[in-house]
């Protein structure tokens, strides 16, 4: 492989890449939002939501994880795609527990956001799931609801990659899969506020909350409020 | 009356050691641990952790992951019953019963001393023989309530698990447990492999070859691979040798995971050299010294036999070092167990297993071929693939590619089971018609014929006369048969539920749309579908197949989707017309009759033989 620059197409626009970057990081590069929930920046991928899909040469792939190649022809906002991904955002809404209104995270929430955007506003025909997790409330700063856990594992990919700990990780399988910490609860682990784990934009929806933030910047005045999720990577492009 | 567990922390520092405290080798401290203590405990995960050099939790998210690891106490008989669909169909309530019974004990129970626990499995490749259990690392097969009840009060009386197999289970060699166990109901055997196979035949061609030669040989024969996926084995190999790499693999993949697939299981007892000699000459071919051969956890029961095998062949110099006394040609094959998890047959996750990793996927690019076991080009084949290559060489490509279709050459094994009268191993070339093949197995009831396990698509009569091959019907090799007196939803409901237990929960979809298509089953079985359900099953099952991130969910739906196709009426039937009134004029038994003209079959919930 060469290091030389190539194009792609995402919906027509041509798009510039370099060989190793996946299809999302061209479309960041160029101002072309792909929604994503378990994608983050400066974090591993992880390729496991699947709301980032979108067809290139034809075929569904995750946009995060799949590579820019030369020439390919990448379809992002169609309906039909729009139709997969409000199906996988109302799957995480129906696994866990989610009451919006009670929630810490609302308004800054990715998932409510991502729901938001892609019109996510009749009654789903989904069951709910309706799980029974405790809540861990154990740490003197932090506390640990995964009631509204989306399994992104970003948390995960922090705490071992950038804060070199292994606080958070995934036991289970299948619909029993879960994130757990490293300890008998949050309070026996080596997880401190000044983990990037717990930063407030590392966990998209309300599960890890940082204690006694909560409600500083009063619900209307939050990053979802005024504008759609997404939009500050659309704006380069303008 | 049995041995007292001993120290959890003990047997981890054990096993640890005896693995060189390599974290790769995790999930074999796992098992030893599992095997001596009869449960994964907290002192053993925090002793694992430390020699390792993990955490805690990452220890615990392997034991978790897998089903023969257990995060609470398991009896010191530990008791596993298949409770597949074909062994509901076999007598599974009655076996099932009498264990219970006998033991005094419910599923997923421990007997109050600890001394046996009961739990179901799903299969464990002994269809031809179902209902089937594993009892520790021995299987019984073939099982009666009265069967079942004698061998638990044996059990309760103190007698080991192998003296159910045979009074005289320790004079036995290893091949011979494994036929005192289980018989091979090999039906009928092809030219390829189940007939007079030589020994090392190919594997002597091959030395005489250049790695070069050796490729062009395996693409010239058309060998597509027998896993079900049908790759080009010659490209695969070609892929992986090309790779500029300090380090190679061959991985057998022996996992056989997919319900009604036992056609591993007979080559693995059969076959064994045959088998190695493959490895071997792909070893040669893509440059590898190292290989693994995954089997299967289900299949324990084989390992003894197994390292036997391995075992001689190092003394014959077929394998280690200067094989054959050819300078340079060194290559040798460590036997890596599973512990219960259907999707470690995917190559990704079988290598993430091999690696000490939770068995997941890994992301595609890179394959396994460009970067997989411990990021080194890794060829994976299933058994009977590699089987075949040794064969080829043998007998020259031309041979096997005049067997078979076009698209599809040489023979296949076809593991038969469920309501014929001789269930068991044929080897026939592709092409062959499932009439021909339902023929010779004796299923003249055949109402209905599950093709490829519940990954691949339920048939009908009217689609009988369709050939099994890569051009038309593509399996990795299960043919499960099922009379006009079963319950079609019943076995849908069942293979929904096979696919959420064995999800590895890594993608959304997979995850959670799995568990929503076994609702709305449910949904059809109890009644209270209506039209609207039919639609809703289509395109969740859409959404699943096209966004799940490996073959098992894009493939979770499709007993959903072929049994739509195929068998519309046991739908049809159940669907109760929806409030809003419009379909209230609806008449089932008019629709019914419409439908059995233009379908030429009968109504699965109104006539006892739907497809008639
Ligand atoms: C969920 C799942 C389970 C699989 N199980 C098996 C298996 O048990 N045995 C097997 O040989 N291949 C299995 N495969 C296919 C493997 O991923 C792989 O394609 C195969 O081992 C390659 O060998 P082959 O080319 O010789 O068939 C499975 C695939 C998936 C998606
Ligand atoms: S985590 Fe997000 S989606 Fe869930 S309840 Fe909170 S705001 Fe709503
Ligand atoms: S706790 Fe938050 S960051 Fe971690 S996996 Fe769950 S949703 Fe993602
Ligand atoms: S499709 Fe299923 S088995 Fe495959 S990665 Fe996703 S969750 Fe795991
Ligand atoms: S963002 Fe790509 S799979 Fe989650
Ligand atoms: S062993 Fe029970 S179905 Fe395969």
């Amino acid at each position: 492989m060469t290091d030389a620059a190539f194009t792609l197409t995402i919906d027509g626009t041509v798009v510039a890449a370099k060989p190793g970057q996946t299809i999302m990081e061209a479309a960041d590069a160029a101002g072309i939002y792909i929604p994503r929930l378990c994608d983050h920046q400066g974090l591993r991928h992880q390729g496991g939501c699947r709301v980032c899909t979108v067809k290139a040469a034809g075929r569904s792939v995750a946009a995060c994880t799949q590579p820019a190649a030369p020439g390919l022809a990448v379809e992002n906002e169609t309906p039909h795609l729009h139709a997969l991904r409000r199906d996988l955002v109302e799957m995480l809404f129906h696994e866990g527990n989610h009451l919006c209104p009670i929630c810490e995270a609302s308004g800054n929430c990715e998932l409510q956001a991502m729901a938001y955007r892609l019109g996510m506003i009749e009654p789903s025909k989904f069951p709910y799931l309706e799980p029974t997790r405790p809540v861990d409330a154990s740490h003197p700063d932090i506390a640990l609801d995964t009631n509204r856990c989306i399994s992104c594992g970003r948390c995960i990919r922090a705490s071992e990659d950038v804060d070199g700990k292994g606080v958070f990780g995934y036991v289970g399988r299948g619909i029993h899969r879960r994130v757990a910490v490293d300890g008998a609860d949050l309070a026996h682990t080596d997880a401190a506020l000044s983990d990037h784990a717990v930063s407030a934009d590392v966990c998209p929806v309300g599960c890890i909350i940082r204690k006694r933030e909560g409600f500083r910047v009063p619900i209307g005045e939050r990053d979802f409020d005024h504008h759609l999720i997404g939009e500050t990577i659309a704006e380069k492009r303008r | 009356m049995h041995a007292q567990a001993e120290l959890p922390d003990q047997v981890a520092d054990e096993a640890c050691a005896r693995v060189g405290n390599d974290r790769h080798r995790l999930l074999d401290v796992l098992l030893t641990v599992q095997h001596r203590c009869r449960w994964i405990a907290p002192a053993a995960i925090d002793r694992i952790a430390a020699r390792l050099g993990l955490t805690a939790l990452a220890v615990r998210g392997v034991a978790s992951f897998y089903s023969f690891l257990s995060l609470e106490p398991r009896g010191h008989i530990t008791i596993r019953l298949c409770d597949d669909i074909i062994d509901r169909h076999a007598g599974y309530d009655g076996v099932l019963a009498a264990f219970e019974d006998a033991l005094g004990i419910r599923l997923g129970g421990i007997s109050a001393d600890g001394a046996v626990s009961l739990d179901a499995t799903p299969c464990i490749g002994l269809c031809d023989q179902a209902p089937a259990a594993m009892v520790n690392d021995v299987v019984l097969a073939g099982l009666t309530p009265e069967r079942a009840r004698d061998a638990a009060r044996a059990l309760k009386a103190g007698a080991r698990p192998e003296d159910l197999v045979s009074p005289v289970f320790d004079s036995l060699s290893a091949h011979e447990r494994v036929r005192a166990a289980v018989a091979n109901n090999i039906r009928l055997s092809g030219d390829v492999l189940l007939g007079e196979v030589p020994r090392e035949a190919g594997l002597r061609r091959a030395l005489a070859l250049t790695p070069e030669q050796i490729i062009a040989a395996i693409t010239a024969s058309g060998l597509r691979g027998c896993g079900g996926a049908g790759f080009p084995a010659g490209r695969k190999w070609e892929a992986a040798a090309r790779e500029a790499a300090a380090r190679r693999f061959i991985i057998c993949n022996a996992d056989e995971g997919e319900p009604g697939t036992f056609k591993d299981r007979v080559l693995l007892t059969e076959r064994p050299h045959l088998l190695i000699e493959g490895m071997t000459i792909a070893a040669r071919a893509v440059g590898a010294r190292e290989g693994i051969l995954y089997l299967r956890g289900e299949y324990a029961y084989l390992r003894d036999h197994l390292e036997a095998v391995l075992a001689e062949r190092r003394a014959a110099g077929l394998l280690g070092v200067g094989i054959l006394g050819t300078p340079g040609f060194d290559f040798d094959i460590r036997l890596q167990l599973g512990a219960g998890a259907y999707i470690c047959g995917e190559e990704g996750a079988l290598i993430s297993s091999c690696e000490g990793l939770r068995g997941e996927p890994k992301t595609r690019p890179p394959f396994p071929v460009q970067r997989g076991y411990l990021g080194f080009p890794t060829v994976v084949n299933s058994v009977e693939t590699l089987c075949h290559a040794a064969r080829i060489l043998d007998r020259g490509p031309e041979w096997f590619f005049a067997m078979g279709t076009p698209g599809s050459h040489g023979t296949k094994l076809f593991s038969v089971s469920g309501d014929c009268r001789a269930p068991g191993i044929y080897e026939l070339p592709y092409g062959v018609s499932v009439q021909e093949l339902l023929h010779l197995a004796g299923a003249e009831d055949a109402a209905a014929v599950q093709v490829g396990g519940p990954s691949g698509v339920m048939i009908g009569r009217d689609s009988f006369h369709r050939q099994l091959s890569f051009d038309d019907l593509a399996t990795g090799g299960a043919i499960i048969v099922f009379s006009g007196a079963r319950n079609i939803l019943e076995i849908v409901d069942y293979y929904l539920s096979f696919f959420v237990h064995e999800s590895c929960g890594y993608c959304t979809p997979c995850r959670v749309g799995n568990v929503f298509l076994r609702e709305a089953i449910a949904k059809f079985r109890n009644g209270h579908a209506n039209a609207e359900d039919v639609a809703y099953l289509r395109s969740l099952s859409a959404t699943i197949i096209e966004t799940s991130r490996c073959g098992l969910g894009t493939t979770s739906p499709n007993p959903v989707l072929s049994t739509l196709a195929h068998f519309p009426l046991v739908y049809s039937v159940v669907t109760k017309p929806s409030d809003d009134g419009l379909q209230a004029t609806f008449d089932i038994q008019s629709a019914i009759e419409n439908a059995r003209g233009i379908a030429k079959r009968r109504s699965f919930v109104f006539d006892r033989d739907f497809s008639q």
